[in-house]
C-alpha cells in the first residue's frame, strides 16, 4: 500500500509549466529523496504534497486518501523547512506546542508529547529559549521537533541541511537517518546535494524540468543511470563520457572512438539490447578505470597525462583522450609525471553505453 | 641580571604605523561642517523666534527686535492661548481644538492601522482570487488627488447623517489613509520569510491564527512607522476638518488658523507663536517618543530565525 501517491501531477505558475504530468508512488516507511538541480520543481512537488500549492491537474493520495483539495493541517503531513521558520516570538516550547494548540490537544497530552520530542532531539534544555538564542543546528532540530509532535504520517524535508556548515551538516544527516530508523516514517526530503541522496535516501528521484528522470534505489542509480543527465548529474568527479560508434560483429559488439580505436563490449549488462549499433555515448566513472604501461590490443586505449590532483586518499588523474579530458581514480602514491602516455582499461561491466540520439542508456 | 644597555638596540621603527592621523580642519571639514551649521540655523531660527516672541509682553513686542530675548518672561500669552483665546462665539482657548483632535486622531488611527494591516496580509500571504486586481485599485486609488473627492465625500456624508460631525471625520482619515498604509504593510509582510507563513499553515493555524500569533508579534516596526505617519498626518490635517466639521468640533489646527487670523483688536503675536507650538506639540512629542521605540524596534524584530 502507498504511503503517498502522486497522479498526473501537473503545476503552472501562469504560462510556465513547473511540473509534468507526474507521477510518484511512496511506499509505507519509506525514506524518499528528490534530486535535482536547482529550480527543478522539487518545493514545488513538496509545497504540492502538503497541500501549500495548489495544483493545476492531477490527484494527490495520503495514505489512500484523496488530499488534492484537504488544507495541509488536515493531510497528516508535517514540513522541515530549509530556513527552520521557527516562530521569533515564541520559546522552543511554544513552537513545538502550537499545532497541537490549533488542533485544540488538552494540555496534559500537549506536554506529554513536547517533552517525548524534546527527549528524542535532544532539546530538553532549550525549551525556555527564543530561536534567536539557538545555534543552526539547533534550531533545525526544534523545526523537526514541530513535525515530531504532531505524530503525523508522512515527514517532508526541503533542505533541511543546506543552511549549515559542513560538520553539522553531516552530524544532522546521521540524526535524521536515526530518527527515521527508529520512528519508521513516511520521509520524502529535498535536497541538491548527492551524498545527501545516496547516504538517506531507500530511493531517489532524480528529477529534472519537472520531470522525474528516473526513480530507483540509490545503488542502481549510481550504477545504471537511465539517461546521460542521470548519469552526469551523480557521482562526483563527475563520469566520463567518451563519444563513438557500436559496431555490430555477428555476436560480439565494439565500442569504436571517433578516432577508430575499439573496445570490446563483452560483459556489459545491457537494459535493452546493444545489437542496435549506432552512435553512442560510452560513460565511465574514474573509478572504474585501470591504468596499464603496457598496451593490451582490443581492450586498452591510449590517453597522456595531464593533471594529477592529489585527493588524499587518493589521487585524481586528468588523461587527454582524442581531444577528451578523461578522470582516472587511482593510488595516491603512484607519481605521474606530465605527458607520460598510459593505456586505459575501462570496467565494462560497470559501465554505460546511451543512445546518441534519445540519450538513454542501451 | 643583563645590563640593558648591552643588549641589541631594538630595531627602529620606519614608516606609517597605528592609526592614520587625521586633520580637524581641512578644507572638506570645513566645508562639510559650514554646510550643515548654515542648514540647522536656517532650521532653528523661525523656532527660536517663536519661542522668544511667546515668552514677551505686548509692550515689549512693540519695540521691534524679534531676535532679542525677553526681558521679562511671561507665561500670560500660553495660559491665553491655552484657555482663553475666541475663536468665533466659543472663548476656551485652544484646549477645544486639542480634544476635539485628540478624539479625531485616535480613532482615526486606530481604525485605519487595524484595517490596513489585514489587507496587508491577506494581499501578501493569501493570494486569492482578484487579489491582483484589488491592489492595482488600491495603489491607483493613493494617486487620485483629494480635491476631486472632497464634493463627492460631502454628499456622501450628508446622505448617512455623518456630515458636521466626529465621526464622519474619523471616516474620512480612516478611508484616506487605506491605500498608503496598506501599501505599507503588505510589503512588509511580504519581505518576511514565506516559509514562516506555509510552517503556521501546516500547523494548523487559520486566516486569524497567522495574523494574530505569528504576524502581528512581528510587525512592532511597521505598526511604529504607521502611527508615525498616521498621527501626523491625521493631526495636521487642515483640509478636511474645515471642510466636514462645524466650528463647535473644528481640530486644533483650524481653530489655530483662526485664532492667527482673526481681524479683530490687535495681533497680539506671542499669543499666535504660543498657540502655534501648542499645535505642533503632538507631532513633536511623537517623533521623539517613538523615534526610540523605532530603533528599538528594528532591532528587536531582527527576523532571521
Ligand atoms: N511563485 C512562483 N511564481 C512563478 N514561478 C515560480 C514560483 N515559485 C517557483 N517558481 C518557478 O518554478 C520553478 C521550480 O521552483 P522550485 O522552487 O520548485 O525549484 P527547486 O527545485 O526547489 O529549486 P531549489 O533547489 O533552488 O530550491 C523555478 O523555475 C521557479 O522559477
Ligand atoms: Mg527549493
Amino acid at each position: 500500500m502507498p504511503s503517498v501517491s502522486v497522479r498526473e501531477l501537473s503545476l503552472n505558475f501562469g504560462d510556465v509549466q513547473v511540473l509534468r504530468n507526474l507521477n510518484l508512488d511512496i511506499e509505507e516507511g519509506e525514506f524518499l529523496v528528490l534530486l535535482g538541480p536547482s529550480g527543478c520543481g522539487k518545493s514545488t512537488l513538496l509545497n504540492c504534497i502538503a497541500g501549500l500549492l495548489d495544483v493545476s491537474d492531477g490527484q494527490i493520495f495520503i495514505k489512500e486518501r484523496n488530499v488534492t483539495w484537504e488544507e495541509p493541517k488536515d493531510r497528516g503531513i508535517g514540513m522541515v523547512f530549509q530556513s527552520y521558520a521557527l516562530y521569533p516570538q515564541m520559546s522552543v516550547e511554544g513552537n513545538l506546542s502550537f499545532g497541537l494548540k490549533n488542533a485544540r490537544m488538552p494540555s496534559d497530552e500537549i506536554t506529554k508529547r513536547v517533552t517525548r520530542a524534546s527527549e528524542i532531539l535532544q532539546i530538553e534544555p532549550l525549551l525556555k529559549r527564543k530561536p534567536s538564542q539557538l545555534s543552526g543546528g539547533q534550531r533545525q532540530r526544534v523545526a523537526i521537533g514541530r513535525a515530531l509532535v504532531r505524530d503525523v504520517d508522512v515527514f517532508l524535508f526541503d533542505e533541511p541541511l543546506s543552511n549549515l556548515d559542513a560538520q553539522l551538516r553531516s552530524e544532522l544527516r546521521v540524526e535524521i537517518k536515526r530518527l527515521h530508523a527508529r520512528l519508521k516514517n513516511t520521509m520524502i526530503y529535498v535536497t541538491h546535494d548527492q551524498i545527501e541522496a545516496l547516504t538517506l535516501a531507500d530511493r531517489i528521484a532524480v528529477m529534472k524540468g519537472g520531470v522525474i528522470q528516473q526513480l530507483a534505489a540509490p545503488q542502481m542509480i549510481y550504477n545504471k543511470p537511465s539517461n546521460l543527465y542521470v548519469a552526469g548529474f551523480i557521482g562526483s568527479p563527475a563520469m566520463n563520457f567518451l563519444p563513438g560508434r557500436l559496431v555490430v560483429n555477428g555476436e560480439e559488439v565494439s565500442f569504436t572512438t571517433k578516432d577508430g580505436a575499439s573496445i570490446s563490449l563483452q560483459g556489459y549488462e545491457a537494459s535493452t539490447s546493444l545489437s542496435q549499433g549506432g552512435e553512442a555515448t560510452l560513460g565511465v566513472r574514474p573509478e572504474h578505470i585501470q591504468i596499464h604501461t603496457e598496451l593490451i590490443p582490443g581492450v586498452t586505449i591510449p590517453a597522456a597525462v595531464e593533471i594529477d590532483e592529489p585527493m588524499g586518499a587518493d589521487s585524481l588523474l586528468w588523461l587527454k583522450l582524442e581531444q577528451q579530458s578523461l578522470s582516472v581514480r587511482i593510488d595516491a602514491d603512484l607519481n605521474c609525471q606530465e605527458g607520460t602516455i598510459y593505456h586505459l582499461e575501462f570496467n565494462i561491466p560497470k559501465s554505460s553505453i546511451f543512445r546518441k540520439d534519445t540519450e538513454e542508456r542501451i | 641580571m643583563v645590563n640593558p644597555s648591552l643588549l641589541p638596540a631594538a630595531p627602529k621603527v620606519v614608516g606609517p604605523r597605528g592609526p592614520k592621523p587625521t586633520k580637524a580642519i581641512s578644507p572638506r571639514n570645513i566645508m562639510l561642517y559650514g554646510t550643515l551649521i548654515v542648514v540647522a540655523l536656517y532650521y532653528l531660527l523661525p523656532l527660536y523666534v517663536m519661542v522668544v516672541t511667546s515668552l514677551k509682553g505686548m509692550p515689549e513686542i512693540r519695540v521691534g527686535n524679534i531676535f532679542a530675548p525677553p526681558l521679562e518672561i511671561t507665561f500670560q500669552p500660553w495660559i491665553k492661548a491655552w484657555a482663553e483665546a475666541c475663536t468665533g462665539l466659543n472663548c476656551d482657548g485652544l484646549s477645544r481644538g486639542f480634544w476635539n483632535s485628540v478624539q479625531i486622531t485616535v480613532p482615526s488611527v486606530i481604525v485605519s492601522i487595524a484595517i490596513a494591516s489585514v489587507n496587508g496580509y491577506a494581499l501578501a500571504n493569501w493570494r486569492f482570487k482578484g487579489s491582483q486586481i484589488f491592489f492595482t485599485i488600491l495603489i491607483f486609488g493613493s494617486f487620485i488627488p483629494y480635491q476631486v473627492m472632497l464634493y463627492p465625500i460631502v454628499i456622501l456624508l450628508r446622505e448617512i447623517g455623518l456630515y458636521g460631525s466626529l465621526t464622519g471625520l474619523v471616516i474620512v482619515h480612516s478611508i484616506f489613509g487605506m491605500p498608503i498604509l496598506t501599501l505599507l504593510f503588505r510589503n512588509y509582510f511580504t519581505s518576511l520569510p514565506e516559509e514562516l507563513f506555509k510552517a503556521a499553515r501546516v500547523d494548523g493555524a487559520g486566516f486569524w491564527g497567522i495574523y494574530f500569533r505569528i504576524m502581528l508579534p512581528m510587525s512592532l516596526p511597521i505598526l511604529v512607522v504607521a502611527v508615525i505617519l498616521q498621527v501626523t498626518g491625521i493631526w495636521n490635517d487642515f483640509l478636511f476638518g474645515t471642510v466636514y466639521t462645524k466650528p463647535d468640533i473644528w481640530p486644533m489646527t483650524v481653530q489655530l488658523n483662526n485664532i492667527v487670523n482673526s481681524t479683530q483688536g490687535v495681533k497680539e503675536y506671542n499669543v499666535n507663536m504660543a498657540a502655534t507650538i501648542l499645535t505642533g506639540l503632538v507631532p513633536l512629542v511623537i517623533y521623539f517618543v517613538s523615534g526610540k521605540l523605532f530603533v528599538r524596534g528594528i532591532a528587536a524584530g531582527a527576523v532571521k530565525g
